[in-house]
């Protein structure tokens, strides 16, 4: 029995679960040259293209800046920084659309090209005299991110601590209709198998294998003829089948190896990387050549020209799409990606990214929509497609249901979202959508546990303390007490103020346990009221004394600040009692003479209400007494010459609330929309 | 005389699995928390007191003693349907009847906060950070969203804000992701 | 402009869940016809009456559900349930049978369960059992193969002779079941079951005309065509090769050993195959995808539970052909096969893979 390294050597393949054949559709793009774009009048970059967090802005707008200039540094490993793609002026940073299915806002730097495309000076590498350090310094300080889809950060993946049996080259490609990276091991081989050296370097891997599905000829001869020199690197042709390409998948094709659920290639030695990737890697460590642009695969029929473009990153898609000769159709999709795993876009303002392999803009004959979807018919045909050999009928089935724990059971996260199962549905069940919503729901409800268990232990924590103080609070009034006591022994006053006291006390258990509800809350009100009131003729007095005490600037401010509390609780009540009108009016006005009489007005009404004895009624008619008295209070106040001390924090409140109403508006809007 | 072995034979038959079943019980005996315990932590946590209990673990004890398991509007239909399972009751419609539609955190307008307190007594999770007289701010990770604060604070300056959509929180929707026009 | 949103997979096959049904009524047409021929036109008056009573139930069920009627009438499943249950019965058993049959199969085995997907039970096969146990005489009123008839019947004939029970020309059904040489003539397997309990032995039994070949005049022919139909179904991969396979290898290693144990008891491997409902439940009752197995280890439990409770109630139970009941009772079994048999998921462990 040959060891699976001998095996491997001797060129076996293996075979994985599932697959589907969709036509691939790949030669109307994969044998025509590569086409330059012209520059787009603005580039949008946004910030983080890759899984991790943002860097740090290191530019402001207005500069100037150049091509392969940083405009984010890392702070920390997690980040991978973008750079300019051109020289040009930084118009804007800004919330623009973003490339992820949501197109949800994020923040994007706007650069506007100067034509100039002046480059920053740039050292190369001399990459046999460097550490690994440096190299995987220069990797992440040039961008590089996984170019095959998600995005990982390269150098995590290449400066892996764990040793590696074998470097996996992903040029597999099996998504239909993409060829992008086809198109660049046509062009490219040699700064490719450059690439994989670096790697080499920096992995010390046993071989390296790399993946390409048999039905790219040329591209397969080029890598084969760059890698001759190379004793170790394997190159492996493997049968077109979707998802071939899916790391697993190719793991397990070109190894034989399962990734235990859970866990990362790494750690059964294998890492993989994408042939864009590794021409990227050459580019960065040789040429000083950060990640500003990449191939794109443009393609579909509603274009005139189909073809692969060298476009910049942050190209608006819409760039792309015009050049190609774009003839849009009603309702028409366009997808960034492949057919089977990309996702629409809502509009083509949307920027090409390090990630963005393909945009596609087919014909509705093309690739035609999912009809209604119908019921189950449990044929199986899912569960023979998928890649990850688990049920999707069963997994649809909990899915509906929200039966949580059976989805973990069925392990629902070890589905790759590859979509084999609902390209062969008869039903046309869109079942990766369902699976998307319940894994969504888990994680939400993961994250709710979490937050709960979080909210549970401050909860504990809070009532704790809250007991210790009681009872630290109890042992000194006992303390205190005690101490009184003997006080007053010694001052040889008698019982009768003790008995005093308890008579209090017990008249007052009488009378509080005659009072309802209804009445303690009235009192609490009204005393509430009386504080502030209190607290309002203060500010008047101490403003009153004013003129007359001369100018002490401590007493100024504070006297200012009081007035000012005055005015926020009047604006407030009077914000409350007053929903009509605009927040303008509810701050500057709330010294308005109109305001009392508005409130009177409503007061007739409010009383008849009122006979519907509404707790909450009542409330509000207090509140709005307050406001009766705390705005004459307030206006009395105001007048003699302190508007001006005032005004900017009322105009700041008055434009806070403002802002908060028109944040509610839009949401509104939204939500009707 | 059949009869006789008939009813011998069930007899004993009853006996034998009645000992086996009895048996069992007592060897694979599942050790578990309370059941006060276990509710609780079914329990979302919020603290909001919209069951009519102070808090979470008293309506965990309430349950425990017969009462009903839907009232917990921040927990919802999951919470029920868990509490049901653990109850061996039926689920039953939240009784509230008013969900509370999106996950809220409190915000405090800070400039015009004055500083009283009252929030802070208020809060359940001591989500709330300040001193007296001085401005407070609401940390939005602990907020549980449970409005507690929003009543006490006398100058109405703490709002429920619903909790931003972001590509890592975003879901997508089963039937349309919502078209919007463009230009 | 408006772009349109959608959650990829953007790209899907072209096989729908009605082509499939429509691909499984094809695959039906030559046993169908072979049918025809060899006992009589009753089996197309039959197929008519159960596929319009099939719409029609299925119709009016969704209807009262509040459920969309028409992408659900056109997914095709209430004909396929039709076709099954008319080739199954008599051709010439009474109207009503076929429609209470078919009725009840649509409304109360596949629409009260939740409709198409939901449906523990196949419901051809439950509306046969059905049948088979309120009505035994009409149920197994089968005409002898055509040479053996003594009367044959015009297609008129067979449309007076289901509705009324007589022929055109008056011949009553117990007539028409009489062959040539005056005998009434059953089924071979009833035949079969009666002769051995009349102690004949199966040498003497296979003397009589009805088994003219291996398994029986026509039903040779009319397995041998359903088994066309079926390997063109598993060749067009619409059912899996896994159910039918089962079902027959059990059926043939099973009958083979008792064949070999006691050969004037048992009748040989091959007469199992070939006669009855063999070929007609192998490929396309069992295979039936809502009511089978779904994991691939379970289709093979599956069709050889099929195959080996046929084998027990053909040779010790109380009817002649035994598909309907083993059917039923592996539908029985099926939540209980599925959990048990589900595959190993990539990456997890081989055994206990849950935990
Ligand atoms: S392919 Fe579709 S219809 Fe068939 S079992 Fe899977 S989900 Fe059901
Ligand atoms: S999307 Fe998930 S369930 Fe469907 S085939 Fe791919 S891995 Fe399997
Ligand atoms: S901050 Fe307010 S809403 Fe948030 S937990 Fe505390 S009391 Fe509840
Ligand atoms: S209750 Fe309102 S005013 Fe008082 S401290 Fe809290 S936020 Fe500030």
């Amino acid at each position: 029995m040959p060891s699976l390294f001998q095996q491997i050597q001797a060129g076996a393949l293996w075979d994985f679960h599932g697959g589907v054949h969709p036509p691939v559709r790949k030669t109307q793009t994969s044998s025509k040259p590569i086409a330059n774009l012209p520059l787009p009048d603005r580039l949008y970059l946004p910030v983080r293209q890759h899984i991790g967090v943002a860097g740090q802005l290191s530019i402001t707008t207005g500069e100037r800046v150049l091509k392969g200039q940083a405009l984010t540094f890392a702070d920390n490993s997690m980040v991978v920084p973008v750079h300019a793609p051109t020289s040009g002026t930084i118009i804007a940073i800004t919330e623009h659309t973003s490339p992820h299915p949501s197109a949800l806002p994020e923040t994007v730097i706007v650069l506007e090209p100067d034509g100039a495309d002046e480059w920053r000076p740039r050292q190369p590498l001399n990459i046999v005299s460097c550490d690994n350090q440096t190299i995987l310094e220069r990797i992440q300080d040039n961008g590089i991110a996984g170019m095959g889809g998600a995005g990982f950060p390269t150098h995590l993946k290449a400066g892996m601590s764990q040793p590696v049996d074998y470097l996996i080259i992903n040029a597999v490609e099996c998504e239909p209709y993409i060829s992008a990276d086809d198109a660049l091991m046509q062009e490219a081989p040699t700064t490719i198998v450059k690439g994989i050296d670096i790697l080499c370097k920096l992995l010390n891997p046993k071989a390296v294998l790399i993946g390409i599905e048999d039905d790219k000829p040329i591209a397969i001869a080029a890598l084969k003829a760059a890698c001759s020199q190379r004793e170790h690197y394997y190159v492996r042709e493997v049968p077109v089948k979707y998802p071939s390409g899916g790391e697993k998948q190719l793991i397990q094709l070109l190894t034989n190896k399962e990734v235990p659920a859970g866990r990362r290639p790494a750690d059964i030695g294998i890492v993989m990387q994408n042939v864009g990737t590794a021409f990227a890697v050459a580019q960065a460590v040789l040429d000083d050549h950060p990640l500003i642009s990449r191939i794109v695969t443009v393609t579909g029929e509603t274009l005139v020209h189909p073809q692969n473009v060298h476009a910049l990153i942050g190209t608006p898609v819409a760039a792309l799409l015009d050049f190609c000769g774009f003839q849009a159709e009603q309702r028409q999709k366009v997808i960034m990606g492949g057919p089977m795993m990309g996702f629409t876009l809502p509009d083509l303002s949307v920027p090409v990214v390090k990630t963005t392999n393909c945009i596609l803009a087919p014909t509705a004959t093309e690739l035609p929509d999912a009809g209604p979807e119908l019921d189950c018919i449990r044929c199986s045909s899912c569960a023979d497609a998928c890649p990850a050999t688990l049920l999707p009928q069963q997994l649809l089935w909990y899915s509906k249901a929200k039966d949580h724990d059976k989805l973990q059971e069925y392990n629902l996260a070890d589905c790759i979202e590859c979509g084999a199962c609902a390209y062969v549905c008869p039903s046309e069940i869109p079942l990766v959508q369902y699976y998307r919503i319940a894994k969504a729901d888990i994680r939400e409800q993961q994250r709710e546990a979490l937050k709960a268990e979080q909210a549970k232990a401050r909860f504990e924590a809070r009532n704790a303390r809250l007991e210790a103080e009681k009872q630290a609070r109890l042992a000194r009034n006992q303390q205190l007490a005690a101490a009184r006591e003997q006080a007053q022994q010694q001052s040889g006053a008698t019982n009768a103020v003790a008995d005093a006291l308890t008579r209090i006390k017990t008249k007052q258990a009488e009378h509080a346990a005659e009072k309802t509800r209804e009445q303690i809350l009235a009192e609490r009100e009204q005393k509430k009221q009386q504080a502030r009131d209190y607290q309002a003729q203060k500010a008047a007095s101490a403003k009153q004394d004013e003129p007359t005490q001369g100018a002490l600037s401590a007493d100024d401010s504070s006297a200012t600040k009081n007035a000012a509390v005055a005015a926020a609780i009047a604006r407030a009540k009077a914000k409350k009692e007053q929903a009509a009108l605009t927040a303008d009016t509810a701050t500057t006005n709330a010294s308005d003479t109109e305001q009392p009489g508005n409130s009177e007005a409503i007061d007739p009404r409010q009383a008849a209400v009122a006979a519907a004895i509404a707790r909450a009624k009542a409330k509000k008619e207090q509140a709005a007494l307050t406001t009766d008295t705390a705005t004459t209070n307030a206006s009395d106040t105001e007048q003699p010459g302190n508007n001006e001390a005032i005004d900017p924090r009322q105009a700041a409140v008055a434009a806070a609330i403002a802002r908060a109403k028109a944040r509610k508006a839009t949401a509104k809007l939204e939500g009707e929309e | 005389m059949t009869l006789i072995t008939a009813l011998l034979a069930l007899g004993v038959l009853a006996l034998l699995f009645g000992a086996l079943l009895g048996y069992s019980a007592i060897r694979f005996k599942v050790e578990s928390d309370p059941l006060v315990e276990q509710i609780d932590d079914i329990l979302p946590q919020t603290q909001c007191g919209q069951c009519g209990y102070p808090g979470c673990r008293p309506y965990a004890e309430a349950i425990a003693n017969g009462d009903d398991i839907n009232k917990c509007p921040p927990g919802g239909e999951a919470t029920i349907k868990k509490l049901a399972e653990l109850m061996g009751v039926e689920a039953k419609p939240l009784n509230a009847a008013q969900e509370p539609a999106v996950k809220r955190v409190a915000f405090i307008r800070e400039d015009e906060c004055i500083g009283c307190t009252k929030c802070i007594q208020a809060c359940p999770v001591d989500a709330i950070l300040g001193a007296s007289k001085l401005m407070h701010t609401v940390i939005a990770e602990e907020c549980t969203g449970c409005d507690l604060c929003v009543e006490p604070c006398p100058v109405d300056c703490i709002d429920m804000i619903p909790i931003p959509v972001t590509p890592e929180r975003w879901k997508w929707d089963l039937q349309a992701i919502p078209v919007k026009l463009v230009e | 402009m408006s772009f349109k949103i959608a959650s990829s997979p953007h790209h899907h096959n072209q096989r729908s869940t009605a082509g499939l049904m429509k691909l499984v009524t094809l695959a039906c047409i030559p046993g169908i016809a072979l049918q025809a021929v060899f006992f009589g036109y009753g089996v197309l008056v039959q197929l008519v009456l159960a596929i319009c009573t099939a719409w029609l139930a299925e119709a009016v069920m969704l209807w009262l559900r509040g459920k969309s009627i028409l992408p659900r009438l056109t997914d095709h499943s209430a004909l396929v349930t039709a076709v099954l249950l008319a080739i199954s019965i008599p051709p010439y058993a009474p109207w009503w049978l076929v429609v209470i049959g078919t009725a009840f199969a649509i409304i109360f085995v596949k629409q009260l369960y939740g409709g198409l997907g939901n449906n523990l039970f196949n419901p051809a096969m439950a509306a046969y059992v059905l049948l088979l146990i309120s009505f035994p005489v009409q149920m197994t009123q089968w005409l002898p193969p055509l040479p053996l008839q003594a009367v044959t019947l015009s297609p008129l004939d067979a449309v007076c002779a289901v509705f009324t029970q007589y022929s055109c020309s008056g011949f009553s059904i117990t007539q028409l079941q009489q062959g040539i040489d005056g005998s009434t003539l059953a089924t071979p397997l009833d035949t079969l079951r009666t002769d051995l309990a009349q102690g004949l032995t199966l040498t003497e039994s296979y003397s009589k005309p009805v088994y003219q070949s291996i398994a029986g005049a026509g039903w040779l022919w009319v397995n041998l065509a359903y088994l066309a139909g079926g390997l063109f179904l598993v060749q067009q991969k619409i059912i899996s090769w896994r159910i039918p396979t089962a079902v027959i290898v059990s059926l043939f290693l099973l009958s083979a050993l008792g064949w070999l144990a006691a050969a004037d008891a048992n009748p040989s491997p091959l007469f199992h195959l070939f006669s009855g409902a063999t070929m007609l439940a192998a490929f396309f009752i069992a295979t039936d995808p809502v009511s089978a197995s779904t994991t691939d280890k379970g289709r093979l439990y599956y069709g050889a539970l099929i195959g080996a409770l046929v084998f027990v109630i053909r040779t010790f139970g109380g009817y002649p052909d035994a598909f309907a009941f083993a059917v039923l009772l592996a539908n029985m079994c099926v939540p209980l096969i599925d959990y048990y048999t589900r595959p190993r998921t990539y990456g997890h462990k081989a055994k206990g893979s849950t935990k």
